[in-house]
Parts: C-alpha cells; structure tokens; sequence
C-alpha cells in the first residue's frame, strides 16, 4: 500500500491546493489534505432518482434498521426522470417506493410525478436530475454534491465537488451524511480565445475527450478555466463539466465568477463560500487549447473518444436526430438549434425528436423569444421546420430505458444525438450507430440528413 | 475474510454470526457516532464490539465465513475487450430492477452482460438461466466504465461470478464492486483478455500481503495481479459499510 501522506504530519508548512483539494479539505474538517490520501468528508447534498433511489433506500434500511432516519431530511434531493413517462409497471412502481420513502422520511425536496398522463399537471415534478439541480438552487460553489447518477460531474461548473456514486455508497450517506473518498489529483484544462459563433460547449468537451480518451482523466479532477470559460454562460460549462465522466474523471470543476453567483444566487439563499486554486497548487497534466482554431466535432460510433470533425462527416447519412438528456436538453440547447433552424428556413429531412429536460425547459421552449427570430419561440420554429413536437421532460431516450420510451432506437439506425454516450446499445438497438453533437450539429445534421457542419447555415 | 483481518488487529475478539441465511430483526438505528477525528488514512481502529451480524448475505460476507473460499476461485473465463460500458454489462431497460429486493436481484443475474455485441458468441448467461457458467471475467482496459449503476457489478455477483480480472477499470464500477463486495475487481499487469480465450478453466488465488495470481490451467500460464491498495481493507472487510463499523464510524447492526 502506498505510503499516506497524512496532512497532521506536514506541520506549519502549508503546501498549495487546488479547488477540488481545497472543497474535499473543508469538508473533512482537515486544514491540508494531498491526492491520494483517503478522508471521510461531509456532504452537503445527496441526490437520487428513480431508477437509484429504491435501491439506495433498501440498503439504507438493511443496514440501519427499518426505522431509521436519514441524516438531514432537507440535504436529500429525490428527482424521479429516468423511466417516467411508460407504462413499465416496475418503472412506474419505483417512483411510487420514492415517493413512501420520501413521505416517511419527510424528505423536504421530492419533484413528485403521479399524473403521467400530463407532465404540466404536476407541480411538483421537474424532470431530468442534474438540470432541475442548478434550477433549483442545489448547487452551490464549495460544496460536496454526491448523486446516484453517473453525470453529477454536471454540478462542477457550480465551483463544486460533484461526482456519482453507487447505491451502497448512497445508502451509506443517507444514515450518516459522510462518503469515504479518496483526494483526486487535478488535470488543468486552459481554454483560451474567442469562442466562434458556430462552436458550442459541447464541441469543446469532445474535443477534449477524443485528445485525452475515455480513461484518459480515470480518477482524476478535470479543472477548465481560461478566458473560454469564463465567457460560458452556466448551461454552457454545465455542459462541459457533464460529460467529465465520459473522460473517466472523478469530477470537473470551474471557478465560480460572477457569472456563476448571479444564477445561483438568483435561485437559494443559502450562504455558500467559493473556493480557487491556490497559485502554487500542483497539477499533474496541463492541456491548453486555443478555442478559436477548433471546428465542430463528433463523437463517431461507438465511443465519446471517437472523435472526428463533423464536416469530415457528411457523407455519412443519418436516419434521426435526437436533441435532449442533461446534456444537450436545456434551454440554451433549444434556442441554439432554433436559431440555426430559423437561419437554414428550410425543414427537416428525418424525423426529428425534442426532449426538454425540464418543465422549466418545456415552458422556455414555448414562451422564450428566440434572439433575432422576429419574435418568434423555439416551439413555432421547431413546428415551422417540421420537428417532432417537443416531448414530456425526462432523460428520455438518451439511456434507451422501458420498451415503449419515446424516440428509443429499436432499430438498427443512425441517430446524431446531443447526448453523452455513445457505446453500442446506448439508446436501445445494440447495433444502432450514435453520433454525438451539438445542438448546432445536430439542427443541421438534420436538415441535411447526413451528419452535417453547422458552419452550412450559420455563417 | 473478515477472520482474518480481525485476528491480526484484535486477537481476543471473534467473529460470530456472518453467514446467517435469515434476516435479522430490524433494530432501533442509535445516534450515529462520528469519531472527533476522522480517519485520515485506512488504519482500522480496534472494533468497538463483538456481536456483528448483517441483516442480509451479501456474497461477501458468506464468502467470509470460509477463509478458504475467499483465497482461491476456481472457475472457467469469460474473457471481454476494452472500454466495456455498463450499459453492456447490464442495458439500461434492466435498471427497473431494484438490487436490494432479492427476488429482483436474482432476475438481475439473469440479464448480465447481455448488452454485449452480437460479435460475442458465447453468451455470460444462457437464455432463460439465471447463473452464468463462468466464474472469472477477462477483461481488458477501463472495464466497466459509463454509469453509476450499481446494477453493473450487482448483475455479474448475481449471476455467480466472483471476480473480475481486468487491466484497467472506471473509477465508479470498481468502487461499486468494492462497495458492494459483490465481485472482486483485480488488475492484472498485462493483457491478459488477449492470452486467454472463453471457456479457459482458470484459478484467481488472493495472497496474504496483497499478492494475488490468475492462473490459466488451460494454457498453462500465470499471472501476477497488482495488489489492491487503498481498496484492499474495504474489501477485506466485506464492504463500505463493514469497513465504517471496524473504523468505529458506524454502530453494528446487533448493538
């Protein structure tokens, strides 16, 4: 076993930290703490879902008695969004095991879904987990965030420590509101230069996937920051960040700015306290890359580290485009392919599905002028170029899920998708061919029918 | 395992029930203790009592209760590539399937490694079975890597396989296999998916002092396994939550 390094030995000498070991630090109530030592740390918010949340529970309660209590009722955030829309009776049934869970444990924040009928008839329910997060204030600079879902890293762009975990670790929080983690060290990724107009947060995390691969950042902090990043708005770098898992990275993370405190603050009251790297912190990768030389980039099948340019791509002919998931489902995402689509003027060639993450995400698509579109939402020019009318807010198909999911791939076809992963079987067909985008590529890829540059209609 | 372990840290102590087929009663859960000082480092502190019974085997546990089976599993590979997903070890439409219901866990066996391409002849779990054949998973770099799901190690533990000897693994499947104790994940120092084939009949023996070797019967070769590390105790104490009880984090279940 490797020799620990435990910080009460370093004496006076304080070496610097990087955010993520500065966060981790704080929550274990330790003044210095290195990558690779092993720490109990507090958590600040614990959140599950659905397809988790029953499992997460059951073991809570194996192992600390049928009626025990969970550590902080109002730390727990219960989102149901995987399998919600279905007739899937077991699906079905584990929101209604959540929703017992969570009335016997008086759990404060449960986005409870029963009428699946009409999302919009409950006021409770919000729809996929890492976006209603940020919406509704969860995630705040500083803190530890934990989910039972592989995409928390989304939380990282909040100047957070955020990063999934199984149901026995989350059964294990909920008794006692600590996780045992081991101090990751940090890859620091510098974006610099003028993001171009065609180029979106999503083109910047692929990039960076198919330059380091998908275990390229196992165990390790993947850290943005430049003057890229600091331009992003916070749909942006929770883009950027959600894929971090894809790269095989414990978690991303960004420091917070204005930008980050005017959304955050906008949405809780609670006091949060940001932290940065030190300027002598270590790191043990340095990647810089100048955003203004990078084109629109794809994720070919069957890997997010296959990357290729998507104009290197147009040969390629798709059957359908897929345009949702935490990924690339928020409102930025629906008003980026609006605009490309109200550029192009022109419809689709395939069948094109909308999947809004949110109900907040649902109404901004409905009520949102579009920038420079005369006034017009995203809904009307969706309708006006011939797409499928935005769907029930979920993960939807991004995961495949139940048999009867909308817009599932249950045929062998080929589907450009602002999801996040692309291996074989990923949206339901084991021999289904993903190509993962932005939300430009993906409008355009689907007026064109065939994986398609978005510089073709928005230059 | 947890013999073991326990006999080296407290020789007065012994370990009674671990392999108990019944449920235990459920207990009044008791203020939750937090040591003033955490554990920096994984220095187990002396167990704080004797009577330990979890209210549910978990294969790590019954697997204690003999030190012999926890040494040596012998059984025949399933040997996988790289970069397996676990939406391959366990497709999405099967996460309706909750883990710590036991009915639900057996049917979750059933469906391990059924999302692998059709390029893979040899199935992990014949249809309309609920165990595998193979006891040992191959595989190769970054095995497991994707979701959080839990489900991913749990369907392979459940369908009867006891390790996973692969060169690399995902951050979050090897800590859910080490959280769950439900298949031991080990990293071989080669590419060992490539010099073994499906079907080869093989041994995983786990050493004292963390040296562990595959060995292939069926060609005749063995294979050094990187010890553990810091995992080494989590597992060895047959999971997260045993590991919290040794540490004193969290009472016992019979407390």
């Amino acid at each position: 076993m490797a020799p620990q390094r435990s910080s009460s030995t370093s004496g006076s000498v304080k070496t610097g930290m990087t955010m993520t070991e500065k966060i981790l630090a704080k929550a274990a109530e330790k003044s210095q703490v290195v990558p690779g030592d092993n720490i109990w740390v507090n958590v600040d918010v614990l959140m599950t879902h659905d397809v988790c949340g029953p499992g997460a529970f059951g073991i809570f309660k194996r192992e600390f008695g049928e009626n025990a209590k969970v550590w902080d009722s109002e730390k727990i955030v219960v989102i149901p969004d995987h399998y919600i829309f279905t007739t899937d009776k077991r699906a079905n049934r584990n929101v209604d095991i959540m929703r017992e869970h969570c009335r016997e444990q008086n759990i404060k924040y449960f986005y409870d879904i029963t009428d699946l009928g009409d999302f919009r008839a409950n006021p409770d329910y919000k729809g996929v987990c890492h976006v209603a997060l940020a919406q509704e204030g969860h995630c705040r600079p500083g803190e530890v965030l934990l989910g039972t879902d592989s995409h928390t890293c989304t939380a990282g762009a909040f100047g957070q420590f955020a990063t999934g975990i199984g149901n026995t670790d989350a059964g294990f929080v909920l008794g006692t509101g600590k996780i045992l983690l081991k101090v990751p060290p940090t890859m620091r990724f510098i974006l610099d230069g003028e993001m171009p107009s065609y180029l979106q947060a999503k083109d910047l995390i692929l990039q960076i996937i198919g330059e380091i691969s998908v275990a390229g950042a196992t165990y390790k902090t993947m850290e943005f920051s430049g003057t890229t990043i600091e331009s992003l708005t916070m749909e942006e770098r929770m883009t950027l960040c959600n894929m971090v898992v894809e790269a095989g990275g414990k978690n991303g993370v960004i420091p917070p700015d204005a930008t980050t405190f005017n959304y955050v603050e906008n949405r809780t009251s609670v006091p949060f306290q940001p932290v940065y790297s030190d300027g002598n912190a270590s790191f043990v990768a340095d990647y810089r890359f100048d955003v203004s030389k990078l084109e629109p980039v794809v994720a070919k099948p069957h890997s997010p580290d296959n990357r290729a340019l998507a104009r290197e791509c147009k040969d390629v002919k798709i059957d359908r485009v897929y345009i949702g998931s935490c990924t690339g489902g928020k409102t930025e995402d629906f008003m980026a392919a609006a605009k490309l689509f109200h550029a192009a003027g022109k419809q689709v060639k395939v069948p094109t599905f909308l999947v809004p993450a949110t109900q907040k995400v649902w109404m901004d698509v409905y009520a949102l002028p579009v920038p420079g579109a005369g006034g017009k939402t995203c809904a009307q020019i969706f309708e006006e170029a011939g797409c499928d009318t935005p769907t029930s807010p979920s993960c939807g198909a991004c995961l495949g899920g139940p048999a009867d999911t909308y817009a599932r791939l249950n045929e062998p076809q080929v589907c450009v998708s602002t999801t996040n992963r692309n291996f074989p079987g990923r949206m339901g067909h084991k021999e289904g061919q993903i190509y993962l985008a932005s939300p430009y590529t993906a409008a355009a890829s689907a007026l064109t029918g065939h994986v398609t540059d978005p510089r073709e209609f928005l230059q | 395992m947890a013999a073991s372990s326990l006999r080296s840290v407290n020789p007065t102590l012994s370990r009674t029930t671990l392999a108990s087929p019944t449920i235990s009663p459920p207990f009044q859960s008791p203020f939750l203790r937090f040591p003033p000082t955490s554990t920096a480092s994984f220095n187990l502190k002396p167990l704080v009592t004797t009577r330990s019974s979890p209210s549910f085997v978990t294969r790590s546990s019954a697997a204690a209760a003999s030190p012999q089976e926890r040494k040596t599993f012998h059984g025949l590979c399933y040997v996988v590539g790289d970069n397996i997903d676990t939406d391959q070890i366990i497709p999405a439409e099967f996460l309706t399937l909750v883990p710590s219901n036991p009915d639900e866990y057996s049917k979750l066996g059933s469906h391990a490694l059924t999302g692998l391409p059709a390029s893979y002849e040899n199935r992990f779990v014949e249809p309309g079975e609920t165990k595998t054949r193979y006891s040992i998973v191959i595989g190769g770099e970054n095995f497991g890597c994707g979701s959080s799901r839990e489900h991913a190690p749990v369907c392979l533990g459940a369908a009867g396989a006891k390790a996973v000897v692969a060169q690399s693994y995902a951050r979050i499947f090897f800590r859910n296999a080490v959280a769950t104790g439900e298949v031991y994940p080990l990293d071989a120092e080669v590419r060992v998916c490539e010099e073994c084939r499906t079907g080869d009949v093989a041994t995983v023996e786990l050493r004292e002092g963390g040296e562990s070797v595959l060995v292939n019967h069926t060609t005749g070769k063995e294979y050094r396994l990187k010890a553990i590390g810091d995992a080494g105790p989590v597992i060895d104490a047959g999971g997260i939550f045993a590991y919290a009880r040794k540490a004193g984090m969290i009472p016992s279940a019979a407390a």
